[in-house]
């Protein structure tokens, strides 16, 4: 049967990505949200807020990848549940297909979507004046990131989208996951906040993923942030898909 | 294994509870090879439970199912190369076009030339000229056209219809029927659950009656009818069902009487010979 898992999973996969496709608005959603808060941020705020750099822009951008990639997801758990309630879920699961595929489709089609999302977002960050002169290898590193970070964030969202019980509750897991990055280093220094927030915002795992990138964009040593951000990325990512998993059997049992 | 292999599906001591709720308790019956079976049962009498079961969705709690020869808790990747499910709900792909939903299972099924085979079953179930605009434009009688299609590929030698007019307009219904007993004439075995009698009546070959979780009868519809004091003749005036009204006004329908002009159908002057049973 796993015989067929790579071929199952890229027919299925080219089945999502035409939902895609064929509903751009969803990427074009999930890219307006983080650019009006760039714009938010950078033009009206941005002012008054004191990070010790000399570009805001280029201090925000990292926050505004990881909340880009959190209102992504709500898609995946959204099209995921679309498919169980439809039927189609059930009839790929009476086919003679290798099970998991069915999920791997998707994971892979909400990486596709959120890294164009990124991307769009990163070209907007570029025109209001965002620069780095990170290498070759520090944006690969970035994109390394984001993509442990987009995976583990899925992985989330097909719990999400395998045990919900109506649409509102599949999308509305993301919410908390987009907030997170308020209480960071993402739009302001941790040192500025009160006692019990700021040991809240430096043990998170948002302060660690955006102090990593922020490090890479700027050309400083990534000290040990890059490691405290991968960890949370690939334990996260771990515990996730075990437990999507275990919920994805337990539809079948 | 002997008796097995002549029969399409086998179901002994079948038991399903969900939580306290005791679904199927002790359900058994086979289906022999070709012709169409129907279980009947009102809502809720645990139809799309076997159908689940059958499919390799759900397991059972007790009992055995053996399709095709094969059992489908231990032989559970045999018995999907061998059934294929059309759901309550039809099971397509609204945002692709019906022949991209075609070819994707006929890729899924690791079928040559899914191009062609999506092309014939189009045609086959009238759809061609809808084949390149997407689902979410069709209509229930053609989405769940498009449905049976789909279950089709591969030619599976059993077919499970779950429901399969529930919701549908009266000319869609009967598109769904011709559909099934084409079906039958290949010599697919087919499996159908249904809460209409009269369905069970026109289709089904054998019909089995699902209630609290058990099988209460099974047999022919002239043994069921057996199973009643015999028929008394009786004179009653036979009137045009709303549906034959229907249907002969908006024309079409294939039951053939009244071309769409005649409003008054010859059935209603004179009165006709029913038999009507006895309680």
């Amino acid at each position: 049967m796993s015989t067929h898992l790579l071929g199952d999973t890229a027919v299925l996969l080219g089945r999502s990505l035409r939902h895609v496709t064929r509903s751009v608005d969803t990427i074009i959603t999930t890219a307006i949200t983080p650019i009006m808060m760039l714009l938010l941020f950078v033009y009206v705020f941005g002012g008054a807020i004191e990070t010790g750099t000399a570009s805001y822009v280029n201090y925000l951008l990292p926050g505004i990848l990881l909340i880009t990639v959190a209102s992504g997801i709500a898609y995946t758990a959204f099209r995921l549940f679309t498919d169980m309630q439809s039927g189609i879920f059930e009839r790929f699961q009476s086919m003679p297909i290798a099970r998991s595929s069915v999920l791997w489709a998707h994971v892979l089609t909400s990486l596709a979507a959120n890294l164009i999302s990124l991307a769009v977002v990163v070209l907007a960050a570029l025109l209001m004046g965002f620069r780095s002169g990170a290498g070759v290898a520090a944006w690969l590193a970035v994109t390394g990131i984001l993509v442990l970070f987009t995976l583990a964030l899925t992985w989330l969202a097909v719990i999400a989208g395998l045990s919900a019980k109506t649409m509102e509750g599949a999308s509305a897991f993301s919410y908390p996951l987009i907030f997170l990055p308020f209480i960071s280093s993402a739009f302001v220094p941790t040192a500025t906040m009160p006692g019990p927030v700021r040991a809240f915002a430096e043990h998170q795992p948002v302060t660690s993923i955006v102090n990593a990138i922020r490090a890479l964009y700027t050309e400083q040593p990534v000290g040990t942030d890059i490691w405290t951000a991968l960890a949370w990325c690939a334990g996260t990512l771990v515990v996730a898909y075990l437990l999507a998993m275990n919920a994805y059997r337990r539809r079948t049992a | 294994m002997t008796a097995q292999h002549t029969q399409a599906i086998h179901v002994r001591g079948l038991e399903k509870s969900y939580g306290d709720l005791r679904v199927l308790r002790g359900v058994d019956f086979t289906v022999a090879r070709g012709g169409i079976f129907a279980l009947l049962g009102s809502n809720g009498a645990g139809k799309t439970t076997v159908v689940k079961i059958l499919s390799t969705l759900l397991r059972a709690d007790a009992g055995t199912a053996v399709v095709n020869g094969f059992d489908v808790a231990t032989q559970a990747a045999k018995v999907r190369e061998s059934i294929s499910l059309t759901g309550q709900f039809a099971a397509v792909d609204e945002i692709l076009t019906g022949r991209e939903n075609l070819v994707l299972v006929a890729r899924l099924r690791h079928l040559r030339n899914p191009g062609t085979i999506a092309d014939d079953l189009l045609r086959r179930f009238s759809l061609t000229e809808a084949g390149g605009r997407r689902v979410a434009t069709y209509s229930g009688g053609m989405r769940r056209r498009l449905d049976i299609a789909m279950s089709l590929i591969g030619d599976p030698p059993v077919i499970v219809l779950d429901e399969p007019t529930t919701g549908l307009d009266p000319q869609a219904r009967i598109e769904v029927w011709q559909a099934v007993r084409e079906l039958a004439e290949q010599g697919t075995t087919v499996l159908l659950t249904t809460q209409y009698l009269d369905e069970a009546e026109h289709l089904a070959d054998r019909i089995a009656i699902l209630h609290q979780g058990r099988i209460i009868v099974n047999g022919t519809l002239a043994e069921l009818k057996r199973l009643l004091p015999p028929a008394t003749v009786e004179y009653v005036e036979k009137q045009p069902t709303l549906e034959e009204v229907f249907l002969s006004l908006v024309g079409d329908g294939g039951s053939g009487s009244g071309s769409g002009t005649n409003t008054t159908p010859a059935t209603t002057s004179a009165p006709a010979r029913t038999s009507k049973e006895h309680p």
